[in-house]
């Protein structure tokens, strides 16, 4: 049975979700910020993550966005292959959102028109779009607002077979030295691996919207993600890049089949205010 | 620990006694510059035109807010990576800059600049944009009004947490801490 679907709809969750995920973290990303603030050994980054804890608070209770970079907005939609979308052009309806999120919402428009020419579209849109088509007939909607600190510092390796597990592992732990600082550590770190060049950086992106505290289902990835937030949180980067033992808050790795010749690797850095809104419509 | 409030614009005095790792609070007035803002200065010194304000002793915080809401002075406000600055960085502090309020590592170049002029590098904390927001009291667009978040704002501070990254002898905290607390 085919599902008409007005994407109306669509505009109006995306702008209400822009403006929930730019003021309130999910409940796993809050945990794991309350749990390294108290297990946090350096006394300079302990006081950094208080200061983030203190942060949120007033965030959620003042309607201030928890960071002025509200982002580029990054909407994941997963569309069930039974929904017939009704009343407009899909991508309108999200950038639609987007605009009135970011303008309702007192939230910073970070975007602009041209790489080069550069100009502030004063709307924060376009948005990124993602599709995919999956069963069903509902929608599946993410929005996660990305901040540019630490894309700036994320990297994709395209990697070669003998590179193996020690060249991934290289390749995360080196992005996340370099970014250090930068990124507004404690990080969360969304790694891609395997697929093509650019597979391999939409699913270190989606990653990055997945629950912190749950592993992969793979046990060796989940084994992988395990040793790489070990090895990540020994670099002494800390809070606020001030030092302490916690760097990264989780390392959330997806794969996909690649070529007998590549091992891509894409390494997507977020900041402390890993944010996403998710609804099923 | 006793609280310790710095006053801005910044003295070469109190700029001397600040050493790396202190956590101070800062007091006074500071402007907002970053990408945009820096660019535009810095081809207005090309064209031998004044900057739009006094840059002596003055702190200059790479910042772009969110939009306020009606009734407060500014929006959300924390610190944007200082780096992207460096290219313009050694020329201000050549000119008198008092210091910078940022996030992120620096250049030589800046490193170099911050000694030759006895300044200092501040680091808030990067995405506490809503605490430091409350910590602003004024302000006001005072130029580039055309850059939106990017405009230089003149703005009053009071109890401003920040960490000196680099102080006058050029000792910088992001590499002394982590070795700290380095476990490979």
């Amino acid at each position: 049975m085919v599902r008409d679907v007005d994407v109306k709809l669509l505009t109006d969750n995306i702008k209400e979700m822009c403006i929930e995920a730019t003021h309130f973290l999910t409940p796993d990303m809050d945990a794991a910020l309350k749990k390294a603030t108290a297990e946090e050994e350096a006394p300079l980054g302990k006081q950094v993550l208080e200061q983030l804890q203190e942060n949120l608070q007033i965030a959620g209770k003042e309607m201030i966005p928890i960071c002025q970079d509200c982002g580029m907005a990054v909407v994941f939609l997963e569309i069930g292959q039974d929904v017939h979308f009704t009343g407009g052009n899909l991508m309108d309806a999200v950038n639609e959102g987007v605009r009135r999120g970011y303008v309702d919402g007192f939230l910073r428009k970070s975007v602009v028109k041209d790489p080069l020419l550069r100009g502030n579209t004063g709307d924060n849109t376009p948005a990124i779009l993602h599709t995919e088509i999956v069963p069903g007939d509902k929608v599946k909607i993410t929005v996660s607002p990305k901040g540019f600190g630490s894309e700036n510092k994320s990297k994709i390796i395209m990697l070669t077979p003998a590179d193996g597990i020690e060249g991934v592992k290289a390749a995360v732990v080196n992005a996340v030295k370099e970014a250090g600082p930068n990124a507004c550590p404690p990080m969360v770190v969304g790694v891609g691996i395997g697929g093509t060049f650019e597979r391999a950086a939409y699913m270190a992106k989606k990653a990055l919207t997945r629950d912190v505290s749950v592993r992969s289902e793979l046990p060796h990835i989940a084994e992988l993600e395990n040793e790489l937030l070990e090895m990540i949180n020994k670099s002494g980067i800390g809070p606020g890049g001030l030092g302490g033992i916690t760097t990264a808050l989780a390392v959330n790795v997806n794969t996909y089949a690649t070529h007998i010749a590549g091992l891509p690797v894409a390494v997507n850095i977020c900041c402390h205010v890993n944010r996403h809104a998710v609804r099923v419509i | 620990m006793e609280k310790r409030i710095v006053h801005v614009p910044l003295s070469k005095e109190d700029a001397r006694t600040l050493k790396t790792g202190d956590y101070v609070y800062l007091e006074g007035t500071i402007y907002s510059a970053r990408d945009a803002a820096h660019k535009r200065m810095s081809e207005a010194l090309d064209r031998g035109e004044e900057l739009p304000f006094d840059i002596k002793g003055n702190v200059i915080y790479y910042m772009g807010p969110s939009p306020a809401r009606e009734g407060r002075p500014i929006g959300s406000a924390g610190p944007t990576t200082a780096g992207r600055m460096d290219p313009y960085t050694p020329r201000l502090l050549d000119m008198g800059m008092g210091g910078m309020i940022g996030k992120g590592k620096r250049t030589q170049d800046v490193h170099d600049a911050v000694v030759r002029n006895e300044a200092v590098y501040f680091a808030a904390v990067g995405g506490a944009g809503a605490l430091l927001s409350q910590r602003i009291k004024k302000s006001e667009v005072i130029a580039y009004d055309d850059l939106g978040p990017e405009a230089i704002r003149k703005m009053e501070i009071e109890d401003f947490p920040v960490v000196v990254v680099m102080d006058v002898e050029g000792n910088d905290l992001y590499k002394i801490s982590q070795e700290m607390y380095k476990k490979d």
